[in-house]
C-alpha cells in the first residue's frame, strides 16, 4: 500500500518539476541575467517584491519579454529602457539621479548634516559650560576635608 | 520655545501620516501621459478576420478600456460603461490575457459597452501600454494622443471627478 501511494506520489511530482525548470534549462546565461537585473526591478503587482522574486502573473510576463529582448542581443540598459519606457522610474528600486529625486537621495545627506549640526553644537555648548564652573577653593577645602574623615 | 519641540515634531509627522492615509500605491505614476498611444494591430473579438489599431480611432476622443473576463472588477464597472456608451462616449475594449477564451460569450450575455473590443491574449500589448492590473482606462484625444490614465474601476464619482473634466476641455479643442 505504502509503495503504491508513493509511486503515486512521484508519478505526480515529476511532471510538475519537469514544467518549472523548462524556462531555465533553456538558457542558463539569459537566465542569470534575467535573476541580475530582475533584482533591481520592482514587481508592479506585489510592489514590494523584485522582479527576480516574484510569482506574480505580469512578472512572470515581463520576465519572458525580457527574454527575448536578450535573446534577440540587447543589452542590459536597453531591457531596462523597454521596461522604464512602459513603466516609468517606478520600475526601478534605484531611481535615477534627477531633478524630481534629489530629495530622495539627498535626502540622507541632508538629515545627517542637520543630526551633526545639533550634535556639534550641543557638544560646544556643553564645553562652555564646563569652563564656566571654577570651584573656588574653599569649596575645595571643605570637599577633602570630608574625604579624609 | 524648547517644550514646543516635541509637539511640533509630533504635528509634522501626524501631517505626513495623514497624507499618506490618501495616497494610492497601485496609482503608478504612467509615463505615457502627453505621449503618442503605443501601436498595435490586434484580432477583434466576435468578428474573425478584422483587426483594429488605434489609428481607427483617430480624430476623437476616445477610452481603452483594459479589461478581461476574469477580472471582478472589471465586472462591476461594466454596467457604468454601458451608461458611459449609450451617452455616446467612444469605448474600445482591450481584452487581457483570456486564456479561458470567455470574453465573446460573456460580451454576448451581459451586452458589449464597446465600439470594438481587441483580442491581446498573451498580453505583450497590455504590457506595451504599461498594465500592471486590470481595468484600466486610457483617455486619448484627436490626435492619438494619451492623456490620462486610470487604474481601477471607473464609476460615477470618478467619472464625474477625473474623466468629465479633461474630455470636455478635449472636445473643445477640436
Amino acid at each position: 500500500m505504502k509503495l503504491a501511494v508513493l509511486l503515486f506520489a512521484f508519478a505526480f511530482a515529476a511532471p510538475t518539476l519537469a514544467g518549472e525548470a523548462a524556462p531555465n534549462a533553456d538558457n542558463p546565461e539569459v537566465e542569470a541575467r534575467i535573476n541580475k537585473l530582475g533584482e533591481d526591478l520592482r514587481c508592479l503587482v506585489c510592489q514590494n517584491e523584485s522582479l527576480a522574486g516574484s510569482r506574480a502573473d505580469l512578472a512572470e510576463d515581463l520576465r519572458r519579454e525580457m527574454r527575448k529582448q536578450m535573446k534577440a542581443g540587447k543589452n542590459d540598459a536597453e531591457v531596462i529602457e523597454y521596461l522604464t519606457d512602459r513603466y516609468g522610474d517606478f520600475v526601478l528600486y534605484r531611481p535615477p539621479f534627477k531633478p524630481v529625486t534629489y530629495l530622495l537621495w539627498l535626502g540622507p545627506v541632508i538629515f545627517l548634516a542637520i543630526g551633526g549640526t545639533i550634535w556639534y553644537v550641543t557638544l560646544k555648548r556643553r564645553h562652555k559650560m564646563q569652563d564656566q564652573i571654577q570651584p573656588d577653593s574653599e569649596a575645595l577645602k571643605k570637599a577633602a576635608a570630608l574625604l579624609e574623615q | 520655545m524648547k517644550r514646543w519641540i516635541p509637539l511640533i515634531l509630533f504635528a509634522v509627522l501626524a501631517g505626513f501620516l495623514y497624507v499618506g492615509l490618501y495616497l494610492n500605491p497601485r496609482e503608478v505614476p504612467s509615463p505615457f501621459i502627453g505621449k503618442p498611444a503605443p501601436k498595435f494591430v490586434l484580432p477583434v473579438i466576435g468578428q474573425p478576420g478584422t483587426t483594429f489599431s488605434p489609428e481607427q480611432a483617430k480624430g476623437k476622443v476616445w477610452l481603452l478600456n483594459i479589461w478581461a473576463p476574469w477580472c471582478v472588477s472589471c465586472r462591476a464597472e461594466h454596467p457604468f460603461l454601458m451608461q458611459l456608451a449609450q451617452s455616446g462616449i467612444s469605448i474600445y475594449g482591450l481584452n487581457w490575457k483570456d486564456k479561458d477564451r470567455e470574453a465573446e460569450a460573456l460580451l454576448n450575455q451581459k451586452g458589449s459597452p464597446y465600439i470594438v473590443t481587441v483580442d491581446d491574449l498573451d498580453g505583450r500589448v497590455g504590457i506595451d501600454f504599461g498594465v500592471t492590473g486590470t481595468p484600466e482606462t486610457f483617455v486619448i484625444d484627436q490626435a492619438g494622443i494619451i492623456r490620462m490614465k486610470h487604474i481601477g474601476p471607473i464609476d460615477e464619482a470618478v467619472w464625474k471627478k477625473k474623466f468629465e473634466p479633461l474630455l470636455d476641455k478635449l472636445e473643445k479643442t477640436t
